[in-house]
């Protein structure tokens, strides 16, 4: 059965010494296995509060999240989160940043270690594996904190911004690299980003925030009609710049 | 070597160690130069040779401080202050971890380290002799008390201010705060802990001195408060001149350290 992340009428409100924010509004919806999905919005939304929830480092003020048909807890759901850099330590090798996942989950196995060294070789990363950070290309590193994120083998990925950081060269081979990953393992995909481009090319359902406190404005379904659609091969597509005007046109009218 | 050298980088690297010679050479010049101006004016009775003492007899001081018990005084200050730096250092990483741990506590104990920092710890002697005794726990004591502060203050500064990104990373696989400790705070920190162990190789000496000056019956301190008291300058001003000596080869020491570490771990 498929599995989905349902999250229950969310709202988050921030306290500190000037008064209270409130960064979310009222957020329900269901996100599917298989489907990757993309939420924009006008900066500062809180965007990344969503994705801090699900990964279960903030609780929300009020809403629930659930797994089919569960709560969603640590034990129930591996949940992988890819941040804006790659944050990896100078001090690990690039397979011993791989494994750190592995090693704070105290899963490390000789079937886990096995797996993470496939997913280097499947990602030409196996010649840098005892190489350190300081000797990989920007790319190169964003891929090793993706292998780092799914070695664990998460069920829900989420990637806030994981692109922003990169060369626009860079960052199209990359995303290539990420869809085609993410697709092949069939995973819960949430993308945060301000790329409206860059959100069309991978997702299969755009999400419109309003400004905060952030709610959905509109869910925008993606398709194309491309057989092994690839993000490329969708930036080409006709249709490419109609769903690109009609979003763009959506944030504007808050901007 | 490559032979097929530009002119320009020859004359770059021949202009770089021109330099390097003359500053090495100044630095020659320097040290025999005052020493014998030292000794010279000491001959000519321009300065008393009493207060002053010269080269030549702290030279002959010296070989005769060497058959009466020499390494045994240095023995002794450079045990005394390795126990200190040993203790104070693993007394002042492990507190400065259990604050990082506890934001409460670090909170309630920072003025009363303000405090402590800024108080001059050598007005603790007299209670540190009373409670602890005369002789060689006193000074170690004296040695902790100056460089325990410091090292707690450091490093506490250094693993706050590791980056919140990299925590929040390790939190998102699910890191407890034992494995955030272990796996990104420490080991961020590990270029400011060999900084920390320069200082407080430095401090740890500067409370054995002081410790020795207090109560002992022996190394250098005890040599040169005894020389004094007596008024042998010969005797004072071989020991200062020793402990120069030892200082600088315990910082050295302190330093290589510091550099097979972070080459080994890419640590800077």
């Amino acid at each position: 059965m498929k599995k989905c992340l349902r999250l229950n009428h969310i709202s988050k409100t921030y306290q500190d010494e000037n008064g209270e924010t409130q960064a979310l509004k009222d957020f329900t919806y269901a996100f599917k296995q298989g489907h990757f999905t993309s939420i924009v919005g006008p900066s500062g939304c809180g965007k990344s509060t969503l994705l801090s929830m699900i990964s279960l480092l903030e609780k929300p003020t009020t809403g629930e999240i659930y797994l089919d048909n569960s709560i969603l807890t640590r034990k129930n759901c591996n949940i992988g989160y890819m941040l804006q850099k790659d944050y990896l330590l100078d001090w690990r090798s690039v397979y011993q940043n791989v494994l750190l996942g592995l090693e704070i989950r105290k899963n490390v196995t000789s079937e886990t270690k096995a797996y993470a060294k496939n997913l280097l070789a499947k990602y030409g990363l196996i010649e840098f594996q005892d190489k350190y950070p300081e000797n990989l290309s920007g790319g190169m590193r964003q891929r090793v904190a993706l292998i780092r994120t799914l070695a664990t083998n998460p069920d829900v990925l989420l990637l806030d911004e994981a692109f922003s950081a990169l060369d626009y060269q860079t960052r199209l081979s990359v995303t290539e690299d990420v869809y085609r990953i993410i697709k092949a393992e069939n995973k819960i995909t949430i993308m945060v980003t301000h790329d409206i481009p860059e959100a069309i090319s991978m997702s299969d359902e755009i999400i419109v925030l309003s400004p905060r406190p952030a709610t959905i404005k509109k869910v925008h379904p993606i398709t194309f009609d491309i057989e092994n659609r690839t993000p490329l091969a969708t930036r080409e597509h006709p249709k490419f710049s109609k769903y690109f005007d009609l979003i763009w046109k959506e944030l504007g009218e808050d901007g | 070597m490559d032979r097929t050298i530009s002119a320009e980088r020859r004359e770059y690297l021949r202009r770089k160690r021109n330099h390097k010679l003359l500053v090495r050479g100044t630095q020659l010049f320097l040290v025999v130069f005052l020493i014998g101006m030292w000794e010279l004016l000491a001959n000519l009775e321009i300065i008393d040779s009493f207060i002053t003492s010269k080269p030549s007899k702290v030279w002959e001081t010296f070989l005769k401080m060497l058959s009466e018990g020499l390494w045994y005084h240095m023995g002794v200050t450079c045990l005394e202050t390795i126990i200190g730096f040993l203790l104070g250092t693993i007394m002042g990483v492990t507190i400065a971890s259990l604050l990082w741990w506890s934001k409460f506590f670090s909170e309630v104990l920072s003025p009363f380290f303000v405090v402590l920092n800024s108080l001059p710890k050598v007005a603790l002697g007299p209670i540190i002799i009373i409670w602890v005794g005369a002789g060689m726990p006193a000074i170690i004591t004296m040695a902790l008390a100056i460089s325990l502060v410091v090292t707690i203050l450091d490093m506490l500064s250094g693993f706050l201010k590791t980056d919140q990104n990299k925590i929040k990373m390790a939190e998102t696989f699910g890191a407890n705060k034992w494995q955030v400790f272990t796996k990104i705070v420490f080991p961020s920190n590990i270029s400011t802990l060999l900084n920390v162990l320069k200082v407080s190789i430095g401090l740890s000496m500067v409370g054995v001195i002081t410790g020795e000056f207090l109560v002992s019956k022996g190394g250098l301190g005890y040599l040169i408060v005894y020389g004094g008291q007596v008024f042998k300058l010969d005797l004072v001003m071989t020991s200062v001149i020793i402990l120069g000596f030892v200082a600088t080869l315990l910082y050295v020491a302190v330093c290589l350290l510091q550099k097979v570490i972070s080459v080994k771990g890419r640590w800077q």
